[in-house]
């Protein structure tokens, strides 16, 4: 005998129908009814630019290159992120700091071009690990769709956060966050002002 | 009243469009269409314009003439079927009587059969002539479809006539259900077969085998393209919006609805007012939505016939059934005094 996996197989037979069956209208009143009912249900739908489905605190979505405290950026060009990617997806170009830049860069090293394609990546998030400066988090953020593949390949324009406009990167509790959050007057959610003077030392 | 009844059917089979893809979204638990305008109302006009703007294409080994022919000649006739349909009671402006009605001919039930029949040859002059043989077995499928039900759909008029004291013209049929008692009443199975006869011959699920995506690609609008398929499917709502106004007018009272005499007398309307006809006409259209709906219903709850099933009922169920209906009716009128021998 074979192996019975469910209970819920079902013997086919051609008996002959019955009147009732024969009529269909029975049937057909029942149907009817059922999606009737349907009339009356909550729709799941999501309407999704106006709604956003909430997200696990976890979720890895696009990737930020984040600015110190006084709005410098933090990324030195190691290519630490580079090598950890299983994806290949990252590249970048260093130079050096020129004088009277240390408003922009934090360190004398800096990426001159940093790219991402985000057709590559993965979102496994082991840049965000790697990262020695805490430059780069990913983010609760989702990748635009676009038209074209080259679009796909993200610079600094789109990686780097607008100096007004910071990137929250605390919603997402990861362990590089936490430690992030620990770094002695760190403000990196506040909006940069310039009144302020630049910070002698390192954090 | 032509243009009315024109933009009428237009406006109506445009929104109709809208409702249907709305209804089937509610049966099934989604939204619907609710991007263009409030709710999606602005839906039709953007298929409309979208229907306007594709590519024409008229394949080259079909017969050019009769390609074109074909929906023009389904459109039309679907346009044409609303011509005879009262669709309030006469109304007097400024002493002049206007009638809410194109024409009330006295064979007005013939001429609504004869238009629909000339309608078959709109869908198999287009099937033909696409030179296709999706759209020629679509086309075929259709017409004789539309002739079998046709026969038991008549048979069904027939007995209603019956009931209704012999005339055809459509205006005294609806006229003689305002004592409060509707032609249902006296026509259950009639009914029954109509509408289901009804849904055959417009050609709606579970009878669109002339369409039938899953085995004919489009049935028999496979090759039409641009606002010729627009024609063919823009058409397909108008038929629907007509037989349910026929059936509201054949078989519940048209613009007639219970204790309108009492409403009319608390409101103090005097007979050929204006507004006893608008009143009428919501009535009437009321009736004509419900059934919309329940086309749309039956469609997104059923599945297609296949066809033998589909010829079987129709040529050995619903026809022996209609000359039953009809061999009652003459017995209870006989019983009512309807009819002498």
């Amino acid at each position: 005998m074979a192996i019975q996996l469910t209970n819920r197989s079902k013997v086919v037979s051609n008996k002959e129908m019955s009147f009732s069956e024969k009529l269909y209208l029975p049937a057909i009143v029942k149907g009817m009814l059922i999606t009737f009912s349907h009339l009356f249900k909550k729709t799941p739908t999501v309407r999704y630019p106006e709604q956003k489905r909430s997200r696990a605190g976890v979720y890895r979505g696009q990737h930020v290159l984040k600015r110190d405290e006084n709005g410098a950026e933090r990324c030195t060009a190691c290519g630490m992120c580079a090598v950890a990617c299983p994806a290949e997806a990252i590249t970048m170009e260093n130079g050096e700091r020129k004088k009277g830049e240390e408003h922009l860069y934090r360190e004398e090293k800096y990426a001159t071009t940093y790219e991402i394609n985000m057709l590559r990546c993965i979102f496994c998030g082991l840049c965000e690990e790697a990262c020695p400066k805490e430059a780069i988090f990913l983010t609760d953020r989702i990748v635009d769709a676009e038209y074209e593949r080259d679009t796909f390949i993200y610079g600094k324009d789109k990686l780097v956060e607008k100096i007004d406009k910071r990137i929250d990167v605390s919603i997402r509790e990861t362990k590089e966050v936490a430690e992030f959050k620990k770094l002695p007057g760190l403000k990196h959610n506040e909006l940069f002002d310039s009144s302020k003077q630049l910070k002698k030392g390192k954090h | 009243m032509c243009a009315v009844v024109f933009g009428l059917s237009l406006g109506v089979a445009a929104y109709a469009t809208l409702w249907e893809r709305k209804f089937a979204a509610f049966l099934q638990d989604r939204v619907g269409p609710d991007r263009a305008g409030w709710h999606g109302i602005l839906q039709p006009l953007a298929d409309g314009g979208k229907m306007f703007f594709k590519e024409e294409i008229i394949p080259n080994l079909s017969n050019r003439f009769l390609f074109v022919l074909g929906p023009s000649l389904f459109m039309m006739t679907a346009l044409m079927t609303g011509a005879v349909i009262p669709w309030g009671a006469d109304f007097v402006i400024g002493g002049k009587t206007y009638s809410a009605q194109i024409t009330d001919i006295n064979i007005g039930v013939l001429y609504l059969f004869g238009v629909v029949s000339v309608g078959v040859y709109g869908i198999m002059i287009g099937g033909w002539a696409s030179n296709n043989k999706f759209a020629l077995l679509g086309a075929i499928r259709a017409s004789s479809q539309m002739i079998s039900y046709e026969i038991a759909m008549g048979i069904s008029v027939i007995a209603l006539v019956i009931t209704s004291g012999g005339t055809l013209s459509l205006r005294e049929i609806v006229g003689q259900q305002d004592a409060g008692v509707c032609n249902f009443v006296w026509q259950p199975l009639g009914f029954l077969i109509f509408f289901i006869c009804a849904l055959a011959e417009t050609n709606r699920a579970p009878f669109d085998l002339p369409e039938c995506e899953s085995e004919l690609v489009g049935g028999y609008h496979t090759e039409y393209s641009s606002m010729k398929l627009g024609l063919f499917l823009f058409a397909e709502y108008i038929n629907m919006f007509i037989s349910s106004a026929i059936m509201s007018a054949f078989y519940f009272g048209g613009f007639n609805f219970p204790f309108a005499a009492e409403l009319y007398n608390a409101m103090g309307l005097e007979a050929g007012s204006f507004w006893i006809t608008l009143i009428g006409f919501g009535a009437f259209f009321t009736k004509i939505f419900m059934f919309i709906c329940v086309f749309m219903w039956v469609r997104w709850t059923l599945p297609r016939f296949r066809y033998d099933q589909l010829m079987n009922l129709g040529w050995k169920i619903l026809i022996p059934l209609s000359l039953l209906n009809l061999a009652l009716t003459v017995v209870v009128e006989y019983f009512r005094g309807h009819i002498q021998f």
